[in-house]
């Protein structure tokens, strides 16, 4: 049987490719509005009638001059990957930009189709796209489409398809006559070598740019390829044109002819006057205010959304533990399975559910309608002078961002980062702010030993918790100039940053989407990680060694150093035992303190707080807990995706020891602050 | 000669060439900062750090040291 055929999406960052590709096949690729979200290449299957289709989503790129890891991924994808067809998803609203790369997949395959996407905003912004004067222009299918609202898409597939059928004629970049001529002549030279591999006058004209990225891949699939610089740079002393003279003359004809080609096809209004002055609100002095509110506002939905449904959950998790535990016995289980299944492994997991689910369940949403706002970007651009003098990328406060959803997700997103040094620096200072998954510790903490309930109690807890972002954010800063100053030494490099224009989020389904999605990957976590962990602490709490549970011993061993930073040993050995992940951290400890003893109610903050209290927590305890849940070591899923980011075991432990030594640091010194005091 | 970091805040201008080394020179090219481009400052960051600009109906931003490579027309000629 056929394999069927594959088709690559492509085009600049943020033009919805994501959405387009999860559209089509059915599959969730997280989208935002950023570029640089998408980082690998993501395959799914979709279907035109009865045919089905491989589908490709490539990282953005904005050439494939390939600088930055994303654009060496498009390169690989479109000219070596196999894809036996290309889509160009632009954006009608920045189409010149966009021509740019289209220009240059054009020169590599005829079987290209052209999408335009954003034709519904294109249109509220008066903006008119003529698509078929566009089509005529390239020579290939362009088909409209709204990727977000699912219009245009089984045209734009079957585009492609007919692509795959009869190639398009496409019309190429007319470069200058001396420049064209001496590229088809070193075309010739190159077609017995390179046939079937690529098109030899799109080699050509890389080799005679000097296309580093280019050449590389082309040596691995090419023998021989070593000796094709030289006949380039023959062929270019002819010209007398330097590299990357001769780069700047091609670019600049590719751009002569987007501009041609917009001009027969779209008729364009000038740019809003609105967005700009929301722009200049948000992103210049003000805008520090402007984020800080926001966060307040996302903090305290938070809070208050969580409240409810948390109490809610403890008291359902409570009855169901009742009538498990009549079920079991009922069934004749031996009565220390019963209790290991219910004390051990069952409460474990509601208490990772009814204190730990809410608050993440409303915070990603939030956080979700921020990113796809295309506020994210904004935010980097006003604390980009920040991170400039601390020599780091202003990217970094995008990948910062992504953290607060998720510590891997922002390790995985430093991709976009392109200069090698700035980008560990990233990675290494990425866990030092709060993951969703510590948030639900930190409030449980404020509201039990703070702020208390209430109106005014809120508003205590969301300044705490904007004081602890802050203390985070400064963290990061400090660490990456600290760490360009003696391990990471140099300069800032340069960088370039998109300001996307403002999109409305699709609230209702992202609200939906996200929520639905965080609640079944933490019940999925719950399952998978805090069922095993409680019952390895029902275990080290039931098993004796010389009158001594193991829990008692191990909890006993920690605990010298746990009072050294106003924590105890069982604090400490739940932080350990939640390695695998941050929100089974409090559970642990709870179950942990009450291992040996049969609560009957468990869950809800109140109970919580008596439980705490009764083990000699007071104030500072809880500080110290806040402060260690910021600065501790990254979860393992964080620390493998390091680990796979990095391909250094060197770098993996000091992403580990880095925010440890921290948090010891800060305990300890709070600590013996509050005593002297 | 003038260069983008010389526009005032709402002013616009032309690119006559850019003076950036390897890749950023590339990059800012593919950005659609090429000769003949019509540019016009947009914002600035607080605290003298990076300025946007909008060309070919995008917006980008870039850092000062950047922004220094983009030379531009003498308002002169335009």
């Amino acid at each position: 049987m056929n394999e069927p055929p594959l088709i690559a999406l492509m085009g600049n960052p943020n033009v919805g490719k994501s959405t387009l590709f999860n559209a089509l096949t059915g599959m969730r690729q997280h989208t935002g509005n950023w570029p640089g979200k998408t980082v690998a290449s993501a395959r799914g299957v979709c279907h035109l009638g009865k045919e089905s289709f491989f589908l490709l989503d490539v990282p953005g790129a904005y050439s494939l001059w390939a600088q930055s890891a994303e654009e060496e991924a498009a390169l690989e994808a479109v000219c070596f990957g196999g894809a036996d067809a290309v889509m160009v998803v632009c954006d009608a609203s920045c189409l010149e930009r966009n021509l740019n790369l289209a220009y240059q997949v054009l020169e590599i395959t005829d079987r290209v189709s052209l999408c335009v996407n954003f034709m519904d905003e294109a249109q509220k912004k008066g903006l008119r796209v003529d698509l078929d004067a566009l089509s005529r222009r390239l020579g290939v299918p362009v088909t409209g489409i709204c990727a977000r609202e699912g219009q245009g898409l089984q045209a734009a597939l079957a585009a492609a398809k007919e692509t795959l059928l009869r190639p398009p004629k496409p019309r190429r970049v007319p470069y200058p006559q001396p420049v064209a001529q001496a590229a088809e002549k070193l075309a010739e030279k190159l077609q017995a070598s390179v046939a079937g591999v690529v098109d030899p006058y799109f080699a050509a004209l890389r080799l005679m740019e000097g296309n580093p990225c280019f050449l590389k891949e082309l040596s691995r699939r090419v023998p021989g390829a070593e000796s094709f610089p030289l006949e380039a740079d023959r062929a270019l002393a002819g010209l007398s044109l330097s590299r990357e003279g001769l780069s700047a003359l091609l670019v600049e004809s590719v751009y002569r002819a987007a501009e041609e080609a917009c001009r027969a096809s779209v008729s364009a209004p000038d740019a809003s006057p609105r967005a700009l002055r929301a722009d200049r609100a948000l992103t210049g002095l003000k805008g520090l205010p402007v984020l800080l509110a926001l966060l307040g506002l996302i903090f305290f939905l938070t809070l208050k959304g969580a409240n409810a449904p948390s109490g809610w959950l403890a008291e359902g998790f409570t009855a169901l533990e009742r009538q498990l535990s009549a079920l079991l016995s009922r069934l004749g289980t031996p009565p220390f399975l019963l209790s290991l299944l219910t004390e051990g492994v069952f409460r474990t997991l509601g208490q990772v559910v009814s204190v730990m689910l809410p608050p993440m369940a409303v915070f990603f949403p939030l956080f979700t309608l921020l990113e796809d706002s295309g506020y994210l970007p904004r935010v980097a651009f006003t604390l980009d002078g920040l991170f400039e003098r601390c020599r780091a990328c202003g990217k970094q406060a995008l990948t910062m961002c992504m953290g607060f959803g998720c510590n891997a997700v922002g390790v995985t997103g430093c991709r976009i980062i392109d200069s090698p040094r700035e980008r560990l620096i990233a990675i290494l200072t990425n866990s030092l702010v709060p993951c969703n998954g510590r948030f639900p510790l930190l409030i449980a903490m404020m509201t039990l030993f703070f702020s208390g309930g209430g109106l005014g109690g809120t508003a205590v807890s969301v300044a705490m918790l904007l004081g602890l972002s802050l203390l985070a954010v400064g963290a990061t800063l400090l660490v990456s100039r600290l760490l360009s100053l003696w391990v990471l030494k140099g300069v800032p490099s340069s960088s370039t940053l998109e300001l996307p224009p403002y999109r409305m989020p699709q609230v209702g389904r992202v609200v939906l989407r996200s929520m639905l999605d965080r609640t079944l990957f933490v019940l999925g976590r719950a399952a998978a990680v805090a069922a095993p962990a409680g019952l390895v602490i029902f275990l080290l709490s039931h098993i004796r060694l010389d009158e001594r549970t193991l829990l008692s011993l191990l909890t006993g061993f920690l605990d010298p150093l746990g009072r050294l930073m106003g924590l105890d040993g069982v604090i400490l050995a739940g932080f350990l035992l939640g390695f695998p992940a941050n929100e089974i951290v409090l559970p642990l400890m709870v179950m942990a303190y009450t291992a040996g003893e049969s609560l009957t109610e468990t869950g809800s903050l109140l109970t919580l707080g008596a439980l705490l209290s009764a083990q000699g927590w007071t104030w500072l305890t809880a500080l110290n807990v806040m402060l260690f849940s910021l600065f501790h070591f990254p979860c393992s899923t964080t620390l493998l995706t390091i680990y796979r980011e990095t391909g250094s075991k060197k770098w993996t432990l000091l992403a580990f020891l880095l925010p440890t030594a921290i948090g010891m640091l800060l305990c300890m010194i709070t600590n013996f602050a509050a005593k002297i005091l | 000669m003038r260069n983008l970091t010389d526009l005032a805040l709402g002013e616009g201008g032309t690119v006559r060439c850019l003076r950036a080394s390897g890749g950023m020179g590339r990059r800012l090219m593919d950005l659609g900062f090429t000769a003949g481009a019509r540019v016009e400052c947009l914002l600035s960051a607080p605290g003298g750090g990076m300025r946007a600009y909008r060309v070919r109906r995008a917006v980008i931003a870039l850092r000062k040291k950047d922004a220094r490579t983009v030379i531009l027309e003498d308002s002169s000629h335009e």
